[in-house]
C-alpha cells in the first residue's frame, strides 16, 4: 500500500520500520492511565490518529480529504482514526467515545479559544493521551486569522481570545498553511507511517513557533541580509499580501492573516538540500 | 564538482534569426521555451520580462513564441519570478509550466517541490531552465553604473546590457561602454554574497555565456527530462551545438568562476557565522 503513495507523492524509497509506536492497550473502555507504556509492536500495526477540530474553518480537514486518490487507502489500510469529530464521530462529549483514547498522533486543527472550557480541556487531555501532537494548519500553529478575533459575536459573544496550540501545550510538529496543502499532508502522512522523521524535522523544528506573520521575512530574512528577491514567499502567500518593492517582499499587513506560509517556504529560512538532491538526483 | 551534477556540457546556439537578434548570447533559453511550447511540453512559462523597457524586471507569464521573444535577454536586477507561478497556474490555468530561474530561485522551486506547502502549483512545473548567475543588482546600482560611472544621462538610454570579458557593458546608439567588473563590486545585493551556486545546479538545464565564444552559450543538461528536451530541440533543428573542447575559452573558465564564487561566498558565510548572524538552516 505504501508503494502507491510513494509513487504518487515521491516519498522515500526505502522501507523504514515505523517509529511511531503502537501501545499495547486499547483504551476505549479501559480507565485512562497516565504515561502509557511504549512497546513497539509488529511493523504491520497501524498508527492511531486523532483529529481534534478547534477554532478553524475545517479547511485543513477538507484539504486532507482532497487527497482523493490515496484517501481510502490511508484511512482503511494505513492508519486508524481513533478520535475525531469531523472525520469520525468519536468525540468526548460526543456520541460514542466517553474517554479520549490513546493516540500515536493527534492532529489539531484550529486555534484554542481561551473562553471555551471544552477546548481547553480537550487539548490538555490530548496532550496526555498522544505521543505526538501536530499543529495541523496555521490556525493551530500561529493562530492565523483567528488572531484578529474581537469577540462580541453570536453564538457566544464572550469568545474573543484565540491562541495557538503551542501557547498552552507542547506541540511536537507543525504544518503551516491556510489550509495545509493536500500534497504536503500526503507527504507528511507517508513520512509518519514510514517513520521518516528526517523529512519531518523542519516541521518539528518550527513546532514551538506561535507567531507566524508576513513580518517574518522582513525581520528574519531581509534584515539579516539573506533575501535574494526570488519570489517564493509571494507564491506561498494565500491572500496575496506579499508584494514586492525594490526586489524585496513587502507585506501588506491589512491582507496578512499571519499564517506563516511565506517564511516556511523561503529557501533562505531553511533549505532541505539533502531531500532535494535525493528527489532530483542532482 | 564546481559545476554540480550534469549529463552533458555543450556549446550551443539557437538557429532562428528572430531569436538571435534579441537574445543575450546563444538564445538557448528562448529556443528551448519556443520548442517546449510548440511541442506541448509546456503550455506557458514564467520569465523575467521588462514590459516598460526600463531594465526593471517584471515577472511575466508567456504562452507563445512571440511573447518569449519579447521577453528575451538577461535582466541584471531582481525579479520575484516565482510569484508569477501562482498567476500562471491559477489565472491562466496552465497545467504544464516552464520556469526560467536563477540559482536562488531554483532553490525556492526545489524546496517547494520537496515540501509542497502551496497547493497544486509545483506539480505543474515541467521544465526548469537555470541561468548562470554570479550576483544580482538593485535597480539603483544599475542607475549608478549608467549615470555616475559611465556618464549616461539615464539608464533607460541603454539599449543593451551585458556582463562579459571582465566588464559590465551598456550599449547606447550602437556604441558599447564597458565598466570594469571590479567597479561593480559592492553594488550587488547582500543576499547574493552567501550563494554558493553559480551554474544553476538545481535546474533541469543550465545555460549562460561563460565558456563559449561570442554569440554562443554553454549548456549543462542535468536531469533526464532536461537532457531529453534539449536533445529533442537539437534534433528538431532549433539549436546547433559544438563540443566544449572545440570552443574557447572552454569549460575550464566556467569551472574557475563557479569555484571562485563558492570560495568567496563560503568565506562570507564563515564571516557572518563568526559575527553570530544567521545563515539558512540546511536539512
Amino acid at each position: 500500500m505504501f508503494e502507491k503513495l510513494k509513487k504518487a507523492f515521491g516519498g522515500s524509497k526505502e522501507e523504514v520500520a515505523p517509529k511511531v509506536e503502537e501501545k499495547v492497550e486499547a483504551a476505549a473502555e479501559a480507565p485512562v492511565e497516565t504515561a502509557p507504556a511504549e512497546e513497539p509492536k509488529a511493523a504491520s500495526s497501524k498508527p492511531r490518529i486523532g483529529y481534534i477540530h478547534l477554532s478553524g474553518c475545517t479547511g485543513d480537514a477538507m484539504s486532507l480529504t482532497e487527497n482523493y486518490d490515496i484517501l481510502s487507502t490511508v484511512l482503511t489500510d494505513m492508519v486508524d482514526i481513533v478520535y475525531g469529530q469531523t472525520l469520525v464521530d468519536k468525540w468526548i462529549h460526543g456520541t460514542y467515545a466517553e474517554e479520549m483514547p490513546e493516540m500515536d498522533l493527534c492532529l489539531i486543527e484550529g486555534s484554542v479559544c481561551l473562553q471555551d472550557e471544552h477546548s481547553l480541556h480537550e487539548i490538555q487531555e490530548a496532550r496526555e493521551k498522544s505521543q505526538f501532537i501536530c499543529a495541523f494548519g496555521s490556525c493551530a500553529m500561529t493562530g492565523c486569522f483567528t488572531t484578529f478575533a474581537r469577540g462580541g459575536q453570536q453564538a457566544q459573544p464572550k469568545h474573543e481570545s484565540f491562541v495557538p496550540v503551542s501557547s498552552l501545550v507542547k506541540v511536537d510538529l507543525a504544518l503551516p498553511g491556510c489550509p495545509v496543502a493536500p500534497e504536503m499532508i500526503a507527504n507528511a502522512v507517508v513520512a509518519l507511517c514510514e517513520g521518516n522523521l528526517e523529512y519531518l524535522q523542519p516541521a518539528m523544528d518550527i513546532a514551538a513557533c506561535n507567531a507566524g506573520c508576513g513580518c517574518d521575512v522582513l525581520t528574519n530574512i531581509i534584515r539579516n541580509g539573506l533575501c535574494t528577491g526570488c519570489g517564493t514567499c509571494a507564491l506561498a502567500c494565500p491572500t496575496r499580501a506579499m508584494g514586492f518593492s525594490e526586489g524585496r517582499p513587502s507585506c501588506d499587513r491589512d491582507r496578512c492573516i499571519k499564517c506563516g506560509s511565506c517564511y516556511a517556504m523561503c529557501p533562505r529560512a531553511w533549505l532541505p538540500i539533502k531531500r532535494i538532491k535525493e528527489e532530483t538526483g542532482l | 564538482m564546481p559545476l554540480g551534477t550534469y549529463k552533458e556540457a555543450l556549446s550551443a546556439r539557437a538557429t532562428d534569426s528572430k531569436i538571435l537578434e534579441v537574445s543575450q548570447d546563444g538564445g538557448i533559453v528562448s529556443a528551448l521555451l519556443c520548442y517546449a511550447l510548440d511541442e506541448g511540453i509546456i503550455e506557458g512559462a514564467v520569465v523575467a520580462g521588462t514590459p516598460d523597457e526600463d531594465w526593471r524586471p517584471v515577472p511575466t507569464v508567456v504562452t507563445s513564441s512571440d511573447e518569449v521573444i519579447a521577453a528575451a535577454g538577461t535582466k541584471y536586477s531582481m525579479s520575484p519570478t516565482l510569484s508569477a507561478l501562482k498567476e500562471a497556474t491559477r489565472q491562466y490555468g496552465l497545467e504544464k509550466v516552464g520556469v526560467v530561474a536563477t540559482p536562488c530561485q531554483l532553490q525556492g522551486l526545489r524546496k517547494a517541490q520537496a515540501y509542497p506547502f502551496t497547493r497544486f502549483v509545483v506539480n505543474k512545473i515541467k521544465l526548469m531552465i537555470g541561468i548562470y548567475c554570479m550576483e544580482n543588482f538593485p535597480m539603483a546600482s544599475l542607475d549608478t553604473f549608467a549615470t555616475a560611472k559611465l556618464g549616461f544621462d539615464s539608464l533607460t538610454d541603454a539599449t543593451k546590457m551585458d556582463i562579459g570579458k571582465g566588464k559590465f557593458w551598456l550599449t547606447k546608439d550602437g556604441e558599447d561602454s564597458g565598466l570594469a567588473i571590479k567597479e561593480t563590486h559592492g553594488y550587488e545585493q547582500a543576499g547574493c554574497n552567501i550563494c554558493m551556486d553559480y551554474v544553476a545546479e538545481l535546474a533541469d538545464i543550465s545555460t549562460g555565456s561563460v565558456g563559449s565564444p561570442d554569440g554562443w552559450s554553454t549548456v549543462l543538461t542535468r536531469t533526464d527530462d532536461g537532457n531529453s528536451i534539449f536533445k529533442a530541440a537539437v534534433s528538431a533543428g532549433l539549436i546547433e551545438t559544438k563540443p566544449m573542447d572545440e570552443v574557447k575559452p572552454g569549460l575550464g573558465l566556467l569551472e574557475k568562476l563557479a569555484q571562485g564564487k563558492k570560495d568567496k561566498n563560503g568565506a562570507e558565510r564563515e564571516r557572518r557565522a563568526k559575527l553570530g548572524l544567521p545563515l539558512p538552516v540546511e536539512y
